[in-house]
């Protein structure tokens, strides 16, 4: 009899170990990077770095790009690991691979806390401890204050959180430069003040979705009309911020009426938004204002680029 | 009486598959970036110590 039980008892004991053995694929872990953000994160910094005077020859600028990536990679998956509960109800982001079962929490922070530690650790000692530093900075920053404290506790997270985001091209230059100048705080601003229009535009056609997850998203606190004013207002200080790296000298005058040109339509799109009825259900000027966001930053981003290879700015 | 052994499901075996090739290749790259990263860096000064 006792046998009969040891052996169930044991049975129960593989099953559930059999359960616990992993199904994750490496697609799986790939997603945990968040490789859309990764690839604007290593978009931005490139164009720290192509900006930046100095220039470390193309081997290490790459693999500072890759370490780079890999630690807002890492940011991603620790975000993913501690957010499991909220993106398990939020229609978003509910097939992510640990809300969908395909992860374990403990495999997603270990995967992070390594990346981190490694990213970290090889871009300071192939480039220099201040780029090393700013970016175990940001990671800890999106994983600690943004992730963890600022993102269940204020309408301000990400406004705050939005530092994170930022950082990449700061750290770029920092990589090429060894120090942090005006220009790359220039950078830092422009993605700074980008971040609440771009997630407050989202949060105003998804605020159910922050709702059923309590997470405190400006409209979900305040409602929509005071997020609508202050979408505006930031726009008008993102659009001023992007034509900054001109009127500082440190880029073309083509890149100015560039930036000028999409900085007015990004300030139309946000009038749009200002305009719409606060119980607009279909929010359409806030979807068309999201969109156009991330095509602003990008082709901004372009320009500046373009700029620093062929009209000699910055450098 | 059943061996003392997990069975794992075929999924199971895969994805194992799977991911030990990804840990394999992350691994080859890795110390490549660090080979390349330390030519690149210290070139023929590696060589210039005191031996």
């Amino acid at each position: 009899m006792a046998y009969v039980e040891n052996t169930t008892a044991m049975n129960a004991d593989f099953e559930e170990r059999l359960e616990g053995i992993s199904v994750a694929m490496p697609r799986d872990f790939l997603v945990l990077l968040k490789p859309r953000v990764m690839s604007l994160v290593i978009f931005t910094a490139l164009v720290g770095m192509v900006m930046a005077p100095v220039h470390l020859g193309m081997a290490i600028s790459a693999i500072a790009i890759v370490c780079i990536a890999i630690g807002a990679g890492a940011s991603g998956a620790l975000n993913m690991w501690y957010d499991a509960d909220i993106d398990a109800v939020m229609s978003r982001t509910s097939t992510r691979p640990i809300p969908g079962g395909r992860v374990s929490p403990s495999e997603a922070l270990a995967f992070g806390i390594v990346l981190a530690c490694f990213s970290v650790a090889t871009l300071g000692l192939l480039t220099n401890w201040l780029a090393g530093g700013l970016l175990a900075f940001t990671i800890f920053f999106y994983a600690i204050v943004y992730t963890m404290w600022l993102k269940r506790w204020t309408p301000q997270n990400i406004v705050i959180g939005g530092a994170a985001g930022a950082f990449p091209p700061v750290i770029g230059w920092a990589a090429m430069t060894g120090t942090v100048s005006m220009e790359a705080i220039v950078l830092f601003a422009i993605i700074f003040l980008w971040t609440p229009p771009h997630f407050w535009a989202l949060a105003l056609f998804k605020a159910a979705d922050y709702g059923k997850a309590s997470v405190p998203m400006m409209p979900n606190v305040h409602g929509n009309r005071s997020t609508q004013i202050q979408i505006f207002a930031y726009s008008l200080l993102l659009a001023v911020s992007g034509v900054a790296p001109w009127f500082l000298g440190f880029s073309s005058l083509g890149y100015g009426v560039i930036a000028i040109l999409l900085g007015a339509e990004f300030i139309r799109e946000a009038w749009l938004v200002l305009r719409m009825d606060a119980a607009d259900t279909k929010m359409i000027p806030a979807k068309r204002l999201f969109g156009y966001s991330i095509f602003y930053l990008f082709a901004l981003f372009l320009a500046l680029l373009l700029d620093a290879l062929f009209a000699g700015g910055a450098a | 009486m059943k061996p003392e052994t997990v069975e794992m499901s075929e999924q199971q075996k895969r994805a194992r598959k799977s991911r030990n090739i990804a840990i394999g290749i992350a691994l080859a790259l890795f110390v490549i970036i660090l080979y390349v990263g330390t030519w690149a860096k210290f070139g023929a000064n590696l060589f210039n110590r005191s031996l």
